[in-house]
């Protein structure tokens, strides 16, 4: 099979048919069986199809999938022809507008479709993110950056990595705001991680997804771009922030804190949520409204203290009855560094469970928890559970997130290898991941 | 003025959208119904026009979105979920639905495709939440017979409904109901073959038969709307979207058919006077001085607002912008509709209406003056705020420059009284691209197989069965074929063993009946139906009691027959009894009887019916009541 062959994704006797006729996805094709007759443009087949089905866009603008069959006949009635796409001409930078960074890791923040195909074709550079998203000519200077294109869920520690090393990059080269383009499955943990690497920053970081492909009318990435990028450029704050819809209206984009962030929905556009802490602020018909304030001040002159390394050794565990402790066991047996336990309640295992607890402490493993409940503080002093957990060694970790605790164990054990001083980082609050008081919901 | 459809090549394309009457949405689990009371839930979005591969953007979609257009949704739990919110990925496609409409595509002898692929069609008026509708072709190559004549079918589709309008639009915002969104629609397109306003209806008939034959066609207004397309040889193609009464058909056809005349004729006109395209300038005067002391009423309260009067020179269109093209319709008409539509104001002026409305001959002649108008020329003005007038202004040069070509291409909404509306320029290229949250489904000759073995039957079969099987007459047998009761009828016959004419009677006339009386027949279930007909038929109830026993129930939704009965007090009279009381009606009337003999016998049986109406047979009142008389003689 080339390589044409494979993009088209026809395989079997599907694939077999359309060999025999020489045709080419876009071609203009006439199939027949007995005496029914289709004509129409051959249409690439997705991967998961079966192997059975040919699929041709009618006239209409339909598609259809026909059966291959011995007695199926398949010739071509017309070349296909290209997309002839025109670029838009590009558009002047205005030099009076802050200017902001779109680094780019994946996902399609802005695209444009192929009717003719049903392709859909993301839009990368600055001048192409300006000729789909117009109004970003009115606030900000951009310069975009594509630094992967993946997948949120492919995204690793090393990529966090590189991406602080990005934003670092970005910072010194003078921008006014940085503004990070992610898939939303894990952009919480990344924004954990940027908030840890990224220290004493001068700017804010906004990263921003969308729940809804841009390739459709009523995708909330435009607005969410567009809200990012007026927080990039207007917000007092220089903090790591995700941006996105505060409700189902398009009314209102929302700023969460890169450390108390949470997806909290599968598909809804206002997924993420604060957890256990108040929005950064609200951007609303492009204007700012602080929702707290308490933040760190925007300050050009601040220099950024990077600190991009991560050690992948820690483990998020969580508790559920019943469950085997020997995956406790087999952590430590791996070399692990650390393990964040999600518990129970106020941060609660099964007593079954302390034999693997002390001896992975007895290894020098970390053991921190948290607790599966999401909203709240643990508390391990109230019952006898949490006063044996600690008694063991477990690190009672406040109201910090799960996720959150893990990347930050991660940071720490890419900063230090003393295993007393992760313990007393661990606890400490080094970026507003941990909340001293907690506070009615409003 | 008769019309020779045959000579000015009229071509008239149908496309007719069924709701289907399915336990739950097309590609969700809520329930298809509308709800009236005040919405739950509500949320504002707007709509974005995606650009395609080739850079193009529906020009109207795009203006509407430049203007800030916001749709605010209503919504209600019982009958939305999030994926009509545009919040959660489609189910998969309804399979009930898919059999429906194969079903209703093998009576057309369609040829189902292998494999159904979902498409999104790019619909950004707000009525669809995602910004597409989603569509899939069942079949294709079908056919109706109407009378002589083969319509052909293009294809048969089942697509999402969409959300509907409620209430105008107010500061750049529409509101617009989800609960019809996602409801199943056939739609069934015809080949421009139709050549006269009748045949319209005829043809539409004809696949609304079809479609009901399947027995899951949803009934009511609302649940059938009817798309053209008509062209004349000279004229243009124009689109006229939601005819929802099919009577409503020919007068449309008609109307647009005078309308494309006229515009040919406008065309012609203004070509003999020289008009070219060109010659209309976009040119606004800015004309508020001439209407300081306007007595005008509209005018006047522009100017309290301090908006501005801004006029447009249409040389040589003098007497033309008041021919008249549709009843009560004229070109001034058309460009009115379109001054609304792009420049959102109230409505325009122009000097073939003038001196009217308040505004006098010297204003008119003034006006002249400030735009340097000549003899032959026509001056549109209009009042608003300078950004309005100016995008209202710049359509009717549009429209002007339009009339000078002839028809144009557009697509109208049709009104009440059969004329119509601009509603948007005609889309191009429908544009279309896969759905790829729903996976294909492929039909296979198994499927085709086992549908195509239990076919309802044709309306026509079904129609002359109906008066072989069950005596009916033709008129009657047509009213059950109509009513959504025809399959209900033959049950009922069947299990009741009462007389096919009683059933057939009340399920269409009692029910229509009751209906115009306001009894709220949808709330009875076909169980009570049959329910109610078994008593009858066991002799247990007598017929004449039906419409107070339905009208109960109608009132008293989680009640049973039996509980009916008995709170009407209609349990059938024993014979004991009833001789009893035609005993004591004969006694207490010794004196008629006396005078009238013979003749007491009409009077005597409407006293006890009265007494008794909906308790007792009729035949055996009158048996008893005879045999009493001849006694008491």
């Amino acid at each position: 099979m080339n390589e044409k062959e494979r993009l088209s994704g026809y395989k079997g006797e599907a694939l077999a048919a359309i060999r025999k006729a020489e045709v080419e996805i876009g071609d203009l094709i006439r199939i027949t069986r007995n005496s029914e007759i289709h004509e129409g443009i051959l249409i690439p087949r997705s991967e998961y199809g079966d192997k059975k089905h040919v699929i041709i866009k009618l006239k209409s603008g339909y598609n259809i999938g026909i059966r291959i069959t011995p007695n199926t006949k398949i010739e071509r009635t017309g070349k296909g022809t290209k997309p002839t796409f025109t670029q838009p001409p590009s558009l002047k930078q205005n030099p009076k507008l802050p200017k902001i960074a779109i680094i780019s890791t994946g996902g399609t923040i802005a695209s444009r479709v192929d009717y003719r195909t049903g392709a859909v074709r993301p839009a990368l550079t600055a001048s192409d993110l300006y000729s789909v998203v117009p109004e970003l000519t009115k606030i900000a200077q951009l310069d975009a950056q594509i630094l992967f294109s993946l997948l949120s869920e492919n995204i690793t520690p090393k990529h966090w990595t590189e991406m602080a090393k990005a934003v670092s990059n970005h910072i010194l080269k003078g921008v006014d705001g940085v503004v990070i383009a992610h898939g939303t499955d894990t952009m919480g943990y990344t924004a954990a991680a940027l908030t840890f690497s990224l220290q004493s920053l001068p700017v804010p970081v906004i990263l921003v997804g969308s729940q809804r492909s841009a390739d459709r009318p009523s995708s909330d990435a435009a607005t969410n771009l567009i809200g990012a990028v007026v927080a990039a450029a207007k917000v007092p704050f220089a903090e790591v922030s995700v941006a996105m819809h505060e409700s189902t209206s398009d009314s209102s984009i929302i700023l969460h804190r890169g450390a108390k962030v949470r997806k909290c929905h599968t598909s809804r556009r206002d997924a993420f949520k604060s957890v256990n802490a108040s929005s950064l602020a609200r951007v609303q018909e492009q204007r700012i409204i602080m929702l707290t304030e308490k933040y760190r001040k925007r300050d050009l002159t601040r220099k950024l203290d990077l600190k991009p390394e991560f050690n992948e050794k820690v483990a998020l565990v969580k508790f559920y009855p019943g469950m085997n402790p020997a995956i406790v066991d087999w952590y430590v047996k791996k070399e692990y560094r650390g393990i964040i336990l999600e518990g129970t309640g106020l941060g609660h295992v099964g007593s079954f469970f302390y034999e693997a607890i002390r001896n992975a402490v007895e290894h020098n493993v970390v053991v921190g928890m948290t607790s599966q409940c999401i909203w709240g503080r643990v508390g391990m002093n109230v019952y006898g559970q949490g006063r044996d957990l600690l008694a063991l060694g477990v690190i009672a970790l406040e109201d910090m997130l799960p996720e959150t605790a893990t990347v930050k164990l991660m940071w720490i054990f890419g900063q230090t290898r003393d295993v007393e001083e992760a313990k007393t980082l661990l606890k400490t609050n080094v970026a507003g991941e941990i909340s001293s008081r907690t506070l009615a919901e409003k | 003025m008769e019309i020779d459809y045959e000579k000015i090549g009229l071509k008239v394309g149908l496309e007719i959208h069924q709701q289907l009457d399915t336990s739950t949405k097309l590609f969700c689990n809520c329930e298809p119904k509308l709800f009236k009371e005040e919405p739950e839930i509500t949320f504002l979005r707007r709509l974005r026009p995606t650009q395609s591969e080739l850079g193009q953007i529906d020009p109207a979609a795009y203006f509407e979105f430049q203007k800030g257009l916001r749709i605010l949704y209503e919504a209600e739990r019982a009958t939305s979920c999030l994926v009509e919110m545009d919040e959660e990925p489609p189910h998969p496609l309804n399979r009930q639905a898919v059999e429906i409409t194969l079903t209703a595509a093998l009576l057309m002898n369609a040829e189902p495709v292998d494999e159904i692929h979902v498409m999104r069609k790019a619909v950004i008026d707000g009525s669809n939440t995602t910004g597409f509708q989603r569509t899939c072709v069942i079949a294709l190559h079908g056919e109706v017979k109407v009378g002589q004549k083969t319509v052909p079918i293009l294809h048969v589709s089942l697509e999402e409904d969409a959300a509907r309008k409620t209430g105008e639009e107010e500061g750049n915002i529409i509101h617009y109901r989800i609960d019809r969104l996602g409801i199943p629609l056939i739609e069934v397109a015809t080949a421009p073959v139709i050549k006269s306003p009748t045949e319209a209806k005829e043809v539409a008939l004809a696949i609304g038969g079809v479609l009901r034959a399947t027995g899951k066609a949803k009934r009511g207004l609302g649940t059938i709307r009817q798309d053209l397309n008509i062209s004349i040889t000279d004229g243009g193609l124009v689109e006229i979207k939601g005819v929802q009464e099919l009577e409503l058909l020919p007068l449309v056809v008609k109307y647009e058919v005078q309308r494309q005349l006229g515009l040919v004729k406008i065309s012609e006109e203004l070509r003999a006077r020289g008009m070219g395209e060109d010659i209309i300038e976009k040119e606004f005067f800015n004309v508020t001085d001439v209407f300081k002391q306007t007595k005008c009423r509209v005018l006047c309260k522009a100017l309290e607002k301090n908006q501005q009067i801004l006029a447009l020179k249409l040389p040589k269109f003098r007497d033309i912008i008041k021919q008249e093209l549709m009843p009560g319709f004229r070109l001034g008409t058309e460009m009115a509709d379109r001054a609304r539509f792009w420049g959102r104001v109230g409505g325009i002026f122009h000097t073939d209406e003038l001196p009217a409305y308040g505004i006098t001959a010297d204003e008119v002649e003034k006006l002249g003056e400030a735009v340097e108008a000549e003899d032959q020329d026509a001056v549109v003005f209009v009042a608003d705020n300078s950004e309005n007038a100016e995008d209202a202004l710049e359509a009717v040069v549009e429209r002007a420059r339009e009339a000078i070509k002839g028809v144009p291409d557009e697509t109208r909404a049709p009104k009440p009284d059969g004329t119509t509306r601009y509603m948007r320029p005609r889309p191009g290229a429908a544009r279309m691209y896969p759905e790829t949250d729903i996976p294909p489904i492929q039909i296979t000759e198994d499927d085709v197989e086992r549908i195509s073995s239990k076919l309802p039957e044709l309306p026509k079969q079904k129609l002359e069965r109906l008066m072989k099987e069950y005596k009916l007459n033709k008129k009657l047998a047509g009213q059950v074929l109509d009513s959504k009761y025809s399959l209900l009828f033959e049950t009922i016959v069947k299990e009741s063993k009462v007389s096919s004419t009683t059933v057939a009677a009340f399920l269409t006339e009692t029910l229509k009946a009751l209906k115009r009386d306001r009894v709220e027949i949808d709330k009875i279930s076909e169980y009570q139906f049959r329910k109610v007909f078994g008593k009858i038929g066991a002799g247990e109830l007598v017929k004449e009691a039906l419409p107070d026993i339905i009208d109960w129930l109608s009132k008293n939704e989680n009640k049973g027959v039996q509980e009916a009965i008995e709170n009407l007090g209609l349990k059938i009279m024993s014979e004991i009894e009833l001789r009893a009381l035609i005993g004591k009606v004969i006694e207490e009337n010794r004196k008629l009887i006396q005078e009238h003999h013979e003749d007491s016998f009409g009077i005597l049986m409407s006293i006890v019916m009265n007494k008794l109406r909906g308790r007792v047979n009729a035949a055996l009142v009158s048996k008893i009541l005879k045999e009493k008389l001849k006694v008491a003689e």
